[in-house]
């Protein structure tokens, strides 16, 4: 289909389209599941990438499995930032609200996700629905939003679409992507595109349906929406791919050489392993879903002793189960990549939901001493690249490798520069030449606790790995000057790891009044609300932490250049002033506890457990109110 | 691998010949008299036999006294985690599968707390054979309760006698979809050990062994017992089973003809109050093995990884 002008339909009120210049937005399309708001988001993501805008996509998942339709936990739906430039995060409240029916945005006010002046464009058949007491609720709801403040716009999508298709259900998300590309001024032409790549398995007639539902909700917003923005775009120039953290995390596995995913299904880890699956057939490679959490590491342990690296994926409970093998992969130094996408917990806690919870679990969770090297992507492009990382760092110094990512960038859609592979990121072929003659199997280098592994099929290599404490000839023994050294031995690899690391970038000045300190996924939402904070003249920085064990050198000089620090992370801490909490039993967010060990700082936090993305706006008024307590 | 090729007149000339003592390891610290002994000589016996290279042989066992085992072969090996002998040895064949593994586990590390691992790893059906060392008791922990301890045995946990029924552990494989190969024999009979260990190896697939142990320590009167006891004993025989020598069959005061291929008498005997059997219980050759998917998608070259990895950017490109 070509593109073409908008035309005044016959009866249609022309409306003046001057359209505002704005540099980011947020907007979100909700409904019951199944009616493809997600596919009409990402689809508007992926156009707005494409004209060299900034976007952050997140999808909202339902809570239960089948929940009754028109209820708050049957609401699905994608919220979709897009700015001018770069945009690293969810943000704050929405601008725009496209719902499929009254009901689901009741379950996003629930999360604060709107505010006074946001705008919800609402699907009006139900207006007119046989039953009364959906006409009752739709009527109430529009009366509720109102009264919050929001501006409410009945849209005739059902009607609209009916004139073009004879199931609406199953085409109006594309006659919304229409509405929003007008909305925002998109190119319809590389929106057609875009829907022909959707579509691109089914048939021409398919495509054909879809691209008239397009251009009907971009005419009928034309002539209808007297609100109209332009988002000129800054990026562009360069090849990007778009995707979410988890698909970024397979594709990483793949770059890195590993053959062997070793996984037991777990929210919200679980869809790397269905991408990877799908990939590792071409590529060369195995999915192992084993009986449990247990058998997914032991699996992946045993494969790693016999070949190249392998990885094992789970999360919070998973993690949980884990921790004997953890112990002896530390034990055996057995090299091992094992990914933790953090949920809601303790326990099964909440699933879908967003948090930094597990850090301590991961640094100590083990019975006994176990060092071992912990990475912790802050961006999409970052779960990427940290695999291969982590792969190259658990050969390189025989040890388990963590990573850990978590919900906010495992469905966090975001675009990155398209990655340039090379042959050098792949585990090398596994070594079959015979041992070296008179060589231990733990012969540990003092300088930095690194030791040759022998890999089965290694003629001369022959001994038993054993989770016992064992000299360096692999010995069980159980002498006092033995288990000193093989601890210590173990305990120098991150010694000679931390010299490898850079001090971390500060953001902003590198010093002043507060500095924020973050990890993980907060990294654009701590960085967007020092840029706010800094524009009111607060002289405020973070600083981003990558690596979780060992830290990043210099730490402690950095914090003494600032008046205060605090880390800002979701997971639980005691609010600074509960009456019921003596200072001495505060209990502090996990990452504030690490550095406040580490570093002899006084370091606060700020943090909760809503399950949420940390917004911009609140690590805002966290800023505020440490720097200027008299306004607060 | 050694002796005459097809034709007749050219030797097959091996690079290196091992003899028992390339598999010996170290002095194996068991006590006087345990089974454990018994197997580990029946077990390099069989390496040596079968001319194993012991760096293409692998011993993954659990923890308890059993499974010391692979610290007494000079070979590599992996002596792993209470009850997750499983997992490792399985992670070891999928990615490996030109390995010889071998699986040392107790009755407490099989059937108690690794159990879950041990009914999937039927099911699984890896080119693995699998020793279970059934002393009826923990003996490494000094005398506790066994998921196989017979109703009535004293021990630590239980001073007035075990309470429950103990599990059946032949029974229970067998009753797994996807059972390979099930064989039960006795560490006082190394002819009938010998030989059942030799046709789990060589069957291709999971071969699920329980050893009948003395635990000389902590079950001295049971130890003698079972060995006396001929009365409860029968050899199971066919073309298609376990071979014995004379002299082992011997042994035997009662033998029965049974074919392996057939799974309801071999359950029924499984399941007798009165009787022993040693033998082959079940074996079929045509259950499908996880290790031959595992092997079907390794060794793909950088070039098609990088491929892969372009068509997959291709696919996210905006
Ligand atoms: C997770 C865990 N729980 C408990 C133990 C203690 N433990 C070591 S061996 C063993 C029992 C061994 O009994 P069995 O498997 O029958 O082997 P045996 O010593 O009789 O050969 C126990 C309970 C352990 N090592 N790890
Ligand atoms: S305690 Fe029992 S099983 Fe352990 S070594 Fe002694 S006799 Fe053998
Ligand atoms: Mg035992």
């Amino acid at each position: 289909m070509q593109p073409q002008p908008t035309t005044t339909a016959p009866g249609a009120n022309p409306v003046q389209r001057s359209r505002k210049s704005i540099s980011q937005h947020i907007v979100e399309i909700v409904s019951d599941s199944g009616e493809g708001a997600q596919k009409a988001g990402q689809s508007f993501g992926a156009i707005c990438a494409k004209m060299g805008n900034g976007v952050w996509t997140v999808e909202i998942i339902p809570s239960d499995i089948q929940p009754p339709p028109r209820t708050k936990e049957s609401t699905s739906g994608i919220r979709i930032r897009i700015g001018s430039g770069v945009i690293t995060n969810a943000g704050d409240e929405a601008d725009i609200v496209i719902a499929f029916n009254e009901i689901a945005p009741y379950s996003r006010i629930e999360q604060d996700a709107y505010q006074p002046g946001t705008k919800i464009l609402l699907e009006s058949m139900w207006a007119t629905h046989d039953d009364e007491e959906v006409r009752e609720n739709y009527t109430r709801a529009i009366t509720d939003f109102k009264k919050l403040g929001f501006d409410v716009y009945e849209v005739p999508m059902q009607e609209e679409c009916l004139k073009l298709v004879p199931d609406a259900r199953r085409g109006k998300n594309m006659w919304v992507l229409g509405l929003l590309c007008q909305l925002y001024n998109r190119d319809i032409e590389i929106a057609a595109d875009q829907i022909r790549h959707t579509f691109r398995k089914k048939t021409q007639n398919v495509i054909d349906v879809n691209l008239q539902l397009l251009q009907g909700g971009f005419d009928w917003a034309g002539q209808h929406l007297d609100f109209l923005y332009d988002l000129p775009p800054t990026l562009g120039g360069i090849d990007q791919v778009v995707m979410n953290g988890n698909e970024a995390l397979s594709l990483g596995i793949i770059a890195s050489g590993i053959e062997v995913c070793s996984m037991y299904p777990i929210t919200p880890a679980t869809s790397t392993s269905h991408h990877l699956a799908e990939c590792f057939e071409r590529a060369g490679g195995l999915v192992h879903q084993a009986e449990d959490e247990i058998a997914a590491i032991g699996f992946a342990i045993g494969s790693s002793y016999s070949g190249k690296p392998a990885v094992t994926i789970t999360s919070g409970p998973g993690l949980a189960l884990k921790t004997e093998f953890i112990g002896l992969a530390v034990m055996a130094e057995m090299p091992l990549v094992i990914i933790n996408v953090q949920r809601g917990g303790p326990s099964t806690g909440m699933p879908t939901k967003i948090e930094q919870s597990d850090l301590l679990a991961v640094l100590y969770g083990q019975p006994g001493d176990t060092p071992k090297i912990v990475l912790a992507p802050s961006t999409i492009e970052e779960c990427f690249q940290f695999v291969i990382l982590a792969r190259q760092i658990a050969e390189a110094f025989r040890t388990p490798v963590f990573i850990l990512t978590d919900s906010n960038l495992a469905t966090g859609v975001q675009p990155f520069a398209r990655p340039k592979p090379r042959k050098e990121w792949f585990a090398p072929p596994v070594d079959q030449s015979p041992w070296p003659q008179g060589l231990n199997p733990y012969e540990w280098d003092s300088s930095n606790g690194i030791s040759k592994r022998p890999i089965p099929g290694q003629r001369g290599g022959e001994f038993t790995v054993t989770g016992l404490n064992h000299n360096k000839e692999g010995k069980v023994s159980y002498l006092p000057e033995v288990n000193q050294r093989s601890s210590t031995m173990r305990s120098r690899k991150l010694a000679a790891f931390a010299k490898t690391l850079k001090p971390p970038q500060v953001y902003g000045e590198d010093h002043g009044d507060l500095l924020i300190v973050g990890w993980g996924s907060t990294r654009g939402a701590i960085e967007e609300a020092v840029d706010r904070a800094r524009a009111e003249g607060i002289a405020v920085s973070s600083v981003h932490l990558r690596f979780m064990s060992p830290f990043e050198p210099d730490l402690a000089k950095l914090f003494k250049n600032f008046k205060k620090v605090i880390t800002a992370e979701i997971n639980y801490s005691d609010p600074v002033d509960d009456e019921f909490i003596a200072p001495e039993h505060r209990r502090y967010a996990q990452l504030a506890w690490v550095l406040r060990a580490r570093t002899l700082v006084d370091i606060g936090c700020f943090s909760n457990v809503h399950g949420q993305p940390m917004r911009p706006n609140s690590i805002l008024n966290a800023i505020r109110s440490i720097t200027q307590p008299q306004n607060a | 691998m050694y002796g005459l090729k097809p034709d007749p007149c050219v030797l097959e000339v091996p690079d290196k010949y091992y003899s028992t003592g390339d598999y010996e390891k170290g002095v194996a610290r068991w006590c006087p008299g345990c089974g454990d002994h018994s197997v580990l000589s029946a077990v390099q016996k069989l390496c040596q036999e079968k001319q194993l290279p012991p760096e293409k042989t692998v011993f993954v066992s659990g923890i308890g006294c059993s499974s010391r085992f692979p610290h007494y072969m000079k070979t590599y090996g992996f002596h792993g985690l209470h009850g997750r002998a499983f997992p490792v040895a399985e992670g070891v064949k999928f990615r490996r599968p030109d390995l010889n593994v071998f699986v040392v586990t107790g009755d407490g590390d099989c059937l108690s707390i690794g159990a879950g691992h041990w009914i999937h790893s039927i099911r699984y059906n890896m080119n693995l054979t699998v020793l279970l060392f059934d002393n009826q008791i923990y003996g490494m922990t000094k005398k506790q309760t066994s998921p196989t301890s017979p109703m009535g045995t004293i021990s630590n946990t239980h001073p007035h006698g075990s309470v429950l029924p103990p599990i059946n552990p032949i029974q229970t494989t067998l009753g797994v979809s996807n059972v390979s190969f099930v064989a039960q024999t006795a560490d006082w009979l190394p002819g009938h050990l010998y030989a059942t260990i030799k046709a789990a190896h060589e069957h291709q697939g999971f071969s699920f062994v329980k050893i009948m142990m003395r635990c000389t320590k902590f079950l001295p009167e049971e130890a003698k017992k079972m060995v006396g006891d001929k009365e409860h004993m029968t050899l199971l025989q066919h073309s298609d089973g376990i071979e014995v020598d004379m002299a082992t069959a011997n042994l035997f005061k009662h033998t029965v003809q049974h074919d392996p291929a057939d799974i309801h008498q071999a359950r029924a005997y499984s399941e007798d109050p009165e009787m022993s059997y040693l033998g082959l219980y079940y074996r079929d050759k045509t259950a499908p093995r996880y290790d031959l998917y595992g092997a079907h998608n390794l060794g793909a070259t950088s070039e098609q990884k990088l491929k892969v990895l372009e068509e997959e950017f291709d696919k996210f490109a905006v």
